[in-house]
């Protein structure tokens, strides 16, 4: 009975209790609600403002980028037609250098050829002179008479002469015609020839002109600053850093194979079982020497301006440059063979140690006779991969130009991504806040409805009239009447 | 500005510590082999075991074999001994004559009157604590069975601090199967005077399944 009575007690101080809180929440309901819709309002504003403001960072970012990425294109491309307005020079040196002798030759076959052409030209023999006295034989009347008959048998016989010596006369020239038509052909086919070859070097020249204007278009659209340009230039970065970074990835295999080549006779200089931290000496002795290696490349491309990531080179004179480049071929040649030494030496060791290995199991060490090819080869491969190393300058020049750009890509995609997160954090905290003020409102429901039916029954009793107002109309339509 | 240099100061001084004198990285291996009675017939597979090790040795490592007889705790005992040079050329020379050394040990060995182990790991401490060497390996190529003669103290602790102590081919003598209880004792006497002197024990006795792990 004491349980159920102590029970009954507990729901109904819990009931008061309840009850007492939901009258609490009601009365401060105006207040905490302006809290909870202010916090969140506040809370939405800044995370709106930072959102603008990584949204306008972004923007200055973008907008930086692309000044950098044309200013870089703009570079590359000026190179790039100064590159082939050089070729084209060379070009023109190469194949019209020599324009003055060929025109020369040219005209000399001309003039052989004309010469030629107005000795081939037809020279038809004179009609003999007397024709006129035999024609005035031929009118004599009386053609019968013996000495008429004899002389114009003279003469008939002096024409057949005649006329054989001119047809010999007329063969002769027309051989001689013949001959000089000959003589022309060589010429014909040395000009014809020679105009070919000219012929060929302008097509040529047409061509490379066609290859300096494309340049030249790229560049001025590079620097009108167009977008097309700055897409071109993007998508063209963003290529050029991958196809680097693969390249890079294949030397740092290189590089890697070389490590080891080295790295194990060089125990023998500085001894097996010494450690830097927690490196061998000899390994770090070998990555120090590749490492060499691989700056003397850098230097010698350089010097050589191939790549241009040290201006300090590029801006001193051809003299010392030369020089510079001169020493570090010097030093990398001697790398390489000191290299070439120490991979002979590897295998020496590694001969040593499987003799030292066949003695401590009982056996006898048995010499392989192809043991020199593997010798040769590494010897080889220490001799060659330095100077093959030293080519990995191009594509790192063009992975660290092109990094800026994918860098910078990447950031302004970060700081996108953060700034709509911003946004939607912004807006959760909103909507937030109003959903929290009508959770509130669910939580005192039960004095909300009884406020609000005590506001609808108030209203009520406003709108209807009573007894008072009832007798005051009536009054008044009554003494309305009375003054009718 | 100050506390620019101070603070520079500070991590030049670091910097210079770090520098100092590396710890040693090589291992020291001392080997005892008992010689004592018929034990000695086990000897060829002593000989097999110092060639694995010799192999597994790399240059500056040190390297000792010494017999187990009547008073071990002398460097006449000591059969072999070697500090490797840091040149692997040099080292492998070394490693050959080694070998021919614990070679001609072998041939000439003769069995001993009684077995002073306590005696010899004293000596291997010393030994391989004079070396200075990163690790100290000693094996223990015997049945762990001590047989001293009169007047011999040996009931001394152990100062094995960093050792790590390998008993090989702990055979069991004929008492041993009589009483197996024997066997455990005195593995477990070695066990507790080892790890009481700080060091660390194994046995290991399927040589074939034998594991060099202190690399």
């Amino acid at each position: 009975m004491s349980d159920f009575s102590l029970f009954s007690g507990g729901i109904a101080g819990t009931a008061a209790l309840a009850a007492g809180i939901v009258m609490a929440l009601y009365m401060a309901r105006a207040p905490i609600q302006n809290v909870i819709l202010e916090a969140c309002q506040a809370i939405a504003g800044g995370l709106r403002f930072a959102s603008r403001t990584l949204v306008s960072v972004r923007t200055r970012l973008v907008q930086r980028n692309r000044e950098v990425l044309l200013s870089a294109g703009r570079e590359a491309a000026a190179r790039m037609v100064e590159r082939e307005y050089e070729r084209f020079a060379d070009k023109v040196h190469r194949d019209l250098g020599d324009y003055p002798t060929l025109h020369q030759e040219l005209a000399g076959h001309a003039t052989r050829l004309d010469e030629d052409y107005a000795k081939s030209a037809s020279n038809p023999p004179a009609p003999p002179g007397w024709a006129d006295a035999v024609e005035a034989v031929a009118a004599v009347p009386d053609k019968a008479e013996p000495v008429l008959r004899q002389v114009l048998e003279s003469i008939h016989g002096s024409f057949k002469k005649a006329g054989e010596e001119a047809n010999k006369a007329y063969r002769e020239d027309c051989r001689m015609r013949h001959k000089h038509l000959h003589d022309m052909a060589p010429s014909w086919r040395e000009s014809v020839r020679l105009l070919g070859q000219v012929k060929t070097r302008v097509e040529t020249l047409n061509e490379r002109a066609a290859v300096v204007d494309e340049s030249m278009r790229k560049f001025e659209e590079i620097h009108e600053d167009t977008d097309q340009a700055a897409m071109a230039l993007q998508s063209s970065a963003l290529v050029q850093f991958f196809i680097a970074g693969l390249v890079l990835l294949v030397a740092t295999g290189g590089a890697v194979v070389n490590f080891h080549l080295i790295a194990r006779p060089m125990s023998e200089m500085v001894g097996g079982n010494t450690y830097i931290g927690s490196f061998k000496t000899a390994d770090i002795a070998a990555l120090v020497i590749i490492l060499v290696e691989l700056s003397m490349g850098l230097f010698l491309m350089e010097c050589l301006r191939i790549t241009s990531l040290f201006p300090v080179i590029a801006s001193l004179a051809d003299k010392v440059r030369t020089r510079l480049a001169i020493v570090s071929f010097t030093l990398l040649l001697s790398l390489a063979s000191v290299e070439a030494g120490l991979a002979y030496m590897r295998e020496l060791l590694l001969q040593d140690e499987l003799a030292t290995a066949a003695v401590l199991r009982g056996e006898v060490a048995q010499e392989a006779s192809f043991l020199w090819i593997t010798t040769a080869a590494q010897m080889g491969m220490g001799f060659i991969l330095p100077f093959a190393l030293t080519f990995i300058a191009i594509p790192l020049e063009t992975f660290i130009h092109s990094m800026r750009a994918v860098l910078g890509w990447g950031a302004s995609g970060v700081l996108m991504t953060m700034a709509f997160t911003l946004r939607i954090l912004a807006r959760t905290f909103d909507e937030g806040g109003k959903v929290f003020a009508q959770l509130y409102d669910v939580a005192i429901f039960a004095p909300l409805w009884a406020e609000k039916r005590f506001l609808d029954v108030r209203k009520e009793m406003k709108a209807s009239p009573g007894a008072r107002e009832m007798l005051e109309e009536t009054e008044a339509r009554l003494s309305g009447q009375k003054a009718a | 500005m100050r506390k620019l240099i101070i603070t520079l100061t500070a991590t030049l001084t670091a910097g210079l510590a770090a520098c100092g004198e590396p710890p040693a990285t090589n291992t020291g291996v001392y080997m005892l082999i008992d010689t004592s009675g018929t034990y000695t017939k086990e000897i060829d597979q002593a000989q097999q075991i110092i060639n694995v090790i010799l192999a597994r040795l790399e240059p500056d490592d040190a390297f000792a074999v010494a017999r187990v007889d009547t008073g071990s705790f002398s460097e006449k005992d000591i059969v072999a001994k070697m500090h490797f040079d840091d040149r692997p050329s040099v080292a492998n020379q070394q490693k050959r004559q080694f070998r021919d050394r614990v070679d001609g040990f072998v041939k000439d060995v003769r069995p001993a009157s009684h077995t002073d182990i306590t005696g010899g790991v004293l000596q291997a401490s010393e030994f391989l604590t004079e070396k200075g060497t990163g690790k100290k390996i000693i094996f223990i190529f015997s049945d762990l069975k001590e047989d001293l003669p009169e007047g011999y103290v040996r009931d001394i602790p152990l100062t094995l601090d960093g050792f790590h102590v390998i008993a090989l081919n702990v055979t069991k003598l004929n008492s041993d199967n009589i009483d197996p209880r024997e066997y455990m004792n005195r593995l477990e006497d070695w066990q507790r005077r080892v790890e009481e002197g700080g060091g660390t024990w194994q046995v290991v006795n399927d040589l074939e399944r034998l594991e060099f792990s202190w690399r």
